[in-house]
């Protein structure tokens, strides 16, 4: 059963649009898949080879910005974002990685925290390229009917679940997790742990990209503030991840459909304004103290609670 | 040629000499004992040799190649291997996969790899523990695990760090008899032991470090009458 789950997951997401979902919950839906496959992205890099970065808004926008400049600057389609992002984020997380990989832990973090930023303040100064704050509108959107995006981010959020998948199985899984575990260790046992991080980064960082470059499509608008945010897409990333499951195949496919709907949620109650936020952070203090490896990592935990007899039985 | 030879290694932390003008060889298919008193620098060698401090002065050779300077992923590749004294196993993952992960340094593939890998294991004596993560290994097995992933990167050269500290009656027995078993494979080792009965029984040959600098070479024997050496663990 639990083999099969990915599978009847993709069935079921695969027969989804079928059933008549309003365009309303079909967006819903679209949001749900694309953090999902950042989550996973992420995950790769943060959850499996133990490299928490805080700033994955940067792959993100540099993604959904190839995307924009291929269409702004020399007037191609916006979809030729996707296969070119991958080349152009791998590229960028190579440079980034000489950088920020030197450091370790919470420095490592700070870092690509930094770098984030940087990426965002760039975005908006470099008016020549990018357009500035005014940020760049797709004017010809290919479809409007959002059943073809909804198929779109569907079959790159399953590639990038069966890349994380694949990896996870071979040599580099196995070095990912000794270099998250211990890196000196893993340096004795003969792993370059440099180079291995450096193409966890590329691999994360290009499949961040690769979603970027959807939302651009999808979207059809992007700015500096939107696709390089800290909060809305660097923490929430971290956040759909942690709730769903560090380093766990289908814990940020979980943890996005709670983050995403809870988002809506907690937006639409009225008079609260920005201080719905306030409330994400509630429940990553909850999520930390009681579901420390998320809901499908603590999944036994959770079951437990509820039988017959409370948690003791 | 000697597998291993250390020329005149200084390492200074600041003012401090953790080692100072150390010279010795290994030769291929010897039990090398290094010991002194706490503090004498042994691990601080051991960390030279396996690449995680360069030495500030002198060279570290194996296999007659200048090694001092490379990185510890490097030398491991070429042939040498470590165990930590304070264990470092890979906490969350089980003690096949933790030895599975360092057999990749010379498996072709996944199958070889845990091919390597359970023969490591039946071989430490760990085959019953294979799927128990290994954060929940009691300490005697962590040792083992220590050896057996050093072992599963098949090297020329193994450097022991104090793998039977801590180890009751049986399990030292047990430790002993995987070391002859590893040398009777052909591994030459260079192993640091407190255990002074352990040693003497082991070792074919013993360096004794007191401040940093050799202070006696020899065989069991002539290291148990070395008045320096006596003087070094006893005091005057």
């Amino acid at each position: 059963m639990k083999k099969y789950l990915p599978l009847i997951v993709l069935a079921f997401l695969a027969v989804l649009p079928l059933v008549g979902l309003s365009s309303y919950m079909l967006h819903m839906v679209i949001l749900v898949i694309m953090w999902s496959a950042v989550g996973m992205a992420w995950n790769l890099l943060a959850g499996y080879c133990g490299q928490v970065s805080f700033g994955h808004a940067a792959y993100f926008g540099v993604g959904a910005y190839t995307s924009g400049i291929l269409y702004y600057q020399l007037k191609l389609s916006p979809w030729w974002g996707i296969p070119i992002s991958i080349v152009v984020v791998t590229g960028f997380s190579f440079l980034l990685g000489l950088i920020v990989l030197r450091l370790r832990g919470p420095f490592f973090a700070l870092a690509t925290l930094a770098m984030g930023e940087m990426m965002r303040v760039s975005a908006e100064n470099l008016n020549w390229l990018t357009g500035g704050n005014i940020g760049i509108l797709i004017q010809e959107r290919t479809w409007i009917d959002k059943t073809y995006y909804y198929y779109i981010i569907l079959a790159i959020a399953t590639a990038t679940f069966l890349v994380v998948k694949y990896l996870m199985q071979s040599k580099i899984g196995y070095y990912f997790v000794a270099i998250r575990e211990d890196q000196d260790a893993a340096e004795s046992l003969g792993i370059d742990t440099t180079w291995y991080k450096t193409i966890a980064l590329c691999i994360s960082g290009a499949l961040t990209g690769i979603a970027g470059a959807f939302y651009t499509n999808y979207m059809g608008y992007i700015d500096p503030h939107v696709v390089f945010a800290l909060h809305d897409i660097s923490i929430v990333t971290i956040m759909i991840v942690m709730v769903g499951g560090v380093a766990t195949l289908l814990g940020p496919f979980v943890g996005a459909i709670i983050m995403v709907f809870l988002a809506e949620l907690v937006r639409s109650i009225p008079g609260l304004g920005v201080a719905h936020q306030t409330f994400f952070g509630i429940l990553l203090i909850l999520i930390i103290i009681f579901l420390p490896n998320g809901i499908v990592g603590d999944f036994q935990k959770i079951k437990r609670l509820f039988k017959v007899g409370g948690a003791y039985k | 040629m000697s597998l291993l030879e250390i020329r005149n290694v200084s390492k200074l932390f600041g003012g401090l000499a953790a080692s100072s003008n150390v010279s010795f060889t290994i030769q291929k298919g010897e039990i090398l004992g290094l010991i002194g008193p706490n503090g004498a620098g042994k691990t601080t060698l051991f960390n030279i040799v396996d690449g995680v401090y360069p030495p500030t002065k002198g060279q570290v050779l194996f296999k007659g190649q200048v090694i001092s300077g490379m990185k510890p992923h490097q030398i491991c590749k070429l042939g040498l291997a470590r165990t930590f004294q304070v264990v470092k196993p890979l906490q969350r993952m089980s003690v096949l996969d933790n030895v599975i992960a360092s057999a990749f340094l010379r498996a072709k593939n996944k199958a070889e790899a845990v091919e390597i890998a359970m023969e490591t294991i039946r071989f430490t004596g760990l085959e019953e523990d294979k799927d128990v993560i290994s954060r929940g290994l009691p300490l005697g097995k962590r040792k083992k695990l220590e050896i057996a992933r050093a072992l599963a990167t098949q090297p020329e050269l193994l450097l022991l760090d104090e793998s039977f500290a801590g180890l009751n009656h049986s399990e030292l027995n047990e430790s002993i008899e995987i070391i002859k078993s590893i040398k009777a494979r052909g591994i030459t080792i260079m192993i640091i032991e407190h255990h002074m009965k352990v040693i003497m029984s082991i070792s074919d040959r013993i360096v004794v470090i007191n401040y940093g600098q050799k202070i006696a070479e020899g065989i069991p024997q002539e290291i148990r009458n070395n008045p320096l050496v006596i003087e070094a663990y006893l005091g005057e």
